[in-house]
């Protein structure tokens, strides 16, 4: 099983796996187990973050600024954290879901820990535990999914999973609030809910998604250096190198709501909503997007996203005020999540091995999330020295160029169907 | 397993969360009741007037349980424990002076809660009423009553990880002009013009020329005290590691906290007094880590909170390093002096 999945193989290894649909609107079983683990667990994880300023300062007194500082440490371990989790669960072939299971095991202890932590250095631990739990099982998670569809319905499974994921995360603060709202500084029952919640989300894991089955060449345990040797392969390589070259010129989302903001004058009140504007067109099109992604393409449609969000910056760098520049705005840049998110691991999944699928795609994840918090450090910088407009405008020639490079970079062999 | 066992499995499991869940939820809404009767033992308090004018009295947010609870009180400066007159008014954050008033609300909406400042003349009445980006933090009010300021933690939202910026806005209570964010006044920082998309302002606090006002500047990982001009919209760094000032009466000293090396990551401030002509530095006798506006009570003495069994308590230490902190009053926050 060390060859890719190449479209020119595929007829034959769909019709080898079980869980894989032979109709074209089926989406495996797993798929649909594993997208509701993480909308039942991103219910739960939203919950907490929705009201966790509140409680530092209206219920505990304290200032949340320190807090922000320790976050850029969590989220570089987090990083780690997933190429670990990526690498433990290739080893042994089937753990895949047992190291996702401890992800997911060790964020839903998280929660009721955060009822008796009331400073915030173990309020700190507990979110870094939090993290450790969620960089542990985003890879186990993807590979499962990909493991479970064929490469030609890779696309929509993956957008089912990311719609369904992003659902949960729309609905997690509306239930926090609805807890806030019914009881009096209730935050330990937003905290136990969430607990409760994450259980039910671990169990679902347990109950309905498959194990995995017995590695495809025993003997042959996948070692760490498999998992660089990766980076390899052609294929592989170029997607990586690609997906962290537009990495490099992703501006990051609050740095898009903030130019939002100055551009429209964005009332204050509404400017915490901006993002559940991007939540929401991902939502809607995580699907379509992905099951174009089937039909013309992953990486067609992973270029076409990184256009959407170039238009967006177009648009920011327009003299162009007005309500609908900003349903546009927030229109293509969650259609760039809808276009890039899933669509990037579906497209990855094409060029790894099935033995070594969750490393690799721990590390394809991890070289994006590096040279996007890269992105943020240099646009932070750019803005401070040359204004906000003109660091957009390096970012979209940056975009344009690594877009325009990425494109002679296509992989020879993931072309149409 | 059959799929039969696994569904009732979760079906059980789902009866089970959903009890433990409701379980904690009416548990939360039953402690109403409890919060809004009266703490035995704890101060006395009786709805009455409250106003902003005369003087030698203290009015603070109430956070003893009971009726009153969250609600604007006064009690006479000289007896900061005894009991405590309510005046309807519920605020997570208050200062006042000079007749004017500043009260940070939380306005509960279906879905979340939004915030905003309502400026008070002298008897409680609203004045004007203004946006805050995000939850409250600081409020103070110039000691002419000319202008008003707060800050609030924006971000933190569930989309934006747990990462905060604060904004701090200035008002002139005459006008009504609104400086939403201070972000955009001119930085000069050692002496050179100085430009930055990190910088973050708070805690405001008001010389009495109405011109000049300090405040906390922090950018590229480190805290200023700068000195502002209202009239030239600039703001000057003066000193570092300068958190949350405040202006003695007679405008030479600057108390604030201070981030202390070697403290506890949760708890790293300590309580110190700069004197403004010769910049030096005066720790008090405050042991504990303060996270709080100071307010000066007179030239010699300062109050602040710290956490307390019902949220906070109110401490008032010597403002030249000497003493010993001493708690003046159970339950309260956000402190004024009238008068």
């Amino acid at each position: 099983m060390y060859v890719a999945d190449s479209r020119a193989s595929t007829s034959a290894h769909g019709a080898a796996r079980p869980a894989a649909g032979r109709r074209r609107a089926a989406v495996a079983p797993t798929v649909l187990a594993l997208g509701t683990v993480s909308l039942v667990t991103d219910v739960s994880s939203e919950m907490v973050t929705a009201v966790l300023p509140l409680y530092l300062v209206t219920g505990l007194g304290l200032s949340p600024l320190g807090f922000g500082l320790l976050d850029g440490i969590y989220n570089g371990f987090s990083a780690l954290v997933r190429l670990v989790g990526g690498h433990f669960a290739d080893r042994g072939g089937g753990r895949h879901k047992w190291v996702a299971g401890l992800g997911y095991g060790i964020s839903a202890l998280c929660k009721p820990l955060l009822l008796v932590a009331h400073s915030l250095t173990p309020l700190g631990a507990v979110l870094a535990a939090d993290r450790t739990g969620k960089g542990l099982r985003t890879a186990p998670r993807d590979a499962l999914i990909s493991l479970s569809s064929t490469p030609e319905t890779r696309g929509r499974a993956f957008g089912v999973h990311r719609a369904m994921d992003t659902a949960g995360a729309l609905l997690g603060p509306l239930v926090a609030f609805l807890i806030l709202r019914a009881t009096v500084d209730g935050y330990d029952a937003v905290f136990a809910v969430s607990a409760c919640v994450a259980a039910l989300g671990l169990l679902v894991l347990v109950l309905f998604v498959p194990g995995g089955r017995a590695p495809a060449a025993p003997g042959q345990r996948p070692t760490l250096r498999a998992a660089v040797g990766l980076l390899r392969r052609r294929d592989l390589r170029r997607i990586t190198v690609c997906a962290l070259l537009l990495g490099l010129a992703t501006v990051s989302d609050s740095f898009v709501y903030l130019l939002l903001q100055r551009r429209l004058g964005v009332p204050d009140r509404w400017f915490a909503l901006l993002p559940l504007g991007t939540a929401a067109a991902f939502l809607l099109l995580a699907v379509p997007l992905g099951r174009l992604a089937d039909r013309v393409g992953g990486w067609a449609v992973f270029l076409a996203g990184h256009g959407a969000l170039l238009l967006a910056y177009a648009l920011l760098l327009t003299s162009w005020h007005g309500t609908g520049l900003l349903c546009l705005v927030l229109a293509l840049h969650g259609g760039f999540y809808a276009a890039t998110d899933g669509v990037l691991m579906a497209a990855a999944s094409d060029s790894v091995p099935e033995r070594l699928r969750s490393s690799g795609l721990a590390v394809v994840q991890t070289g994006q999330a590096l040279t996007r918090f890269a992105c943020s450090l240099l646009f932070g910088t750019a803005w401070t020295v040359w204004g906000d407009r003109a660091a957009l405008a390096g970012a979209a020639v940056a975009l344009a160029a690594c877009a325009a490079f990425s494109l002679t970079l296509r992989p020879a062999r993931t072309v149409t169907a | 397993m059959t799929v039969r066992s696994r569904v009732l499995i979760l079906v059980a499991a789902v009866a089970v969360l959903a009890a433990v869940g409701l379980a904690a939820v009416l548990h939360a809404s039953a402690r109403a009741e409890r919060r809004d009767r009266t703490q035995a033992g704890g101060p006395r308090v009786t709805s009455g007037t409250v106003t902003l004018h005369g003087s030698g009295r203290l009015v603070f947010r109430n956070m003893a349980w009971g009726p009153h609870r969250d609600e604007l009180t006064a009690v006479p400066a000289g007896d900061p424990g005894g009991p405590r007159t309510a005046a309807g008014l519920k605020c997570l954050r208050f200062h006042a002076a000079s007749g004017t008033g500043v009260c940070l609300q939380a306005v509960h909406g279906p879905v979340s809660d939004t915030y905003r400042a309502l400026i008070l003349d002298a008897r409680l009445h609203i004045v004007d009423r203004y946006d805050v980006p995000g939850i409250p933090s600081r409020a103070r009010v110039s000691p002419t009553g000319h202008f008003a300021a707060w800050t609030a933690f924006v971000g933190g939202d569930s989309y934006a990880g747990t990462n905060f910026s604060t904004r701090a806005a200035i008002v002139d209570t005459r006008t009504g002009e609104l400086i939403p964010s201070l972000e955009s006044f001119r930085i000069v920082r050692d002496g050179r013009p100085y430009r930055a998309a990190d910088a973050n302002f708070w805690g405001v606090t008001f010389a009495a020329d109405d011109r000049t006002f300090y405040a906390t500047l922090a950018t590229g990982g480190r805290t200023y005290l700068v000195r502002g001009d209202l009239r030239g919209r600039t703001v000057t760094t003066l000193h570092t590691n300068v958190e949350c000032p405040s202006l003695s009466p007679d405008g030479t000293r600057v108390a604030y906290k201070k981030r202390v090396a070697g403290l506890p990551g949760d708890a790293p401030w300590r309580l110190y007094v700069l004197d403004l002509r010769t910049m030096r530095e005066t720790p008090l006798a405050e042991p504990r880590s303060v996270d709080d506006q100071a307010l000066w009570r007179d030239t010699r003495t300062l109050v602040y909170a710290l956490p307390g069994d019902y949220g906070a308590d109110l401490y008032e230490v010597q403002a030249d390093g000497s003493g010993r902190p001493r708690r003046i009053s159970a339950a309260a926050v956000s402190p004024a002096y009238l008068g």
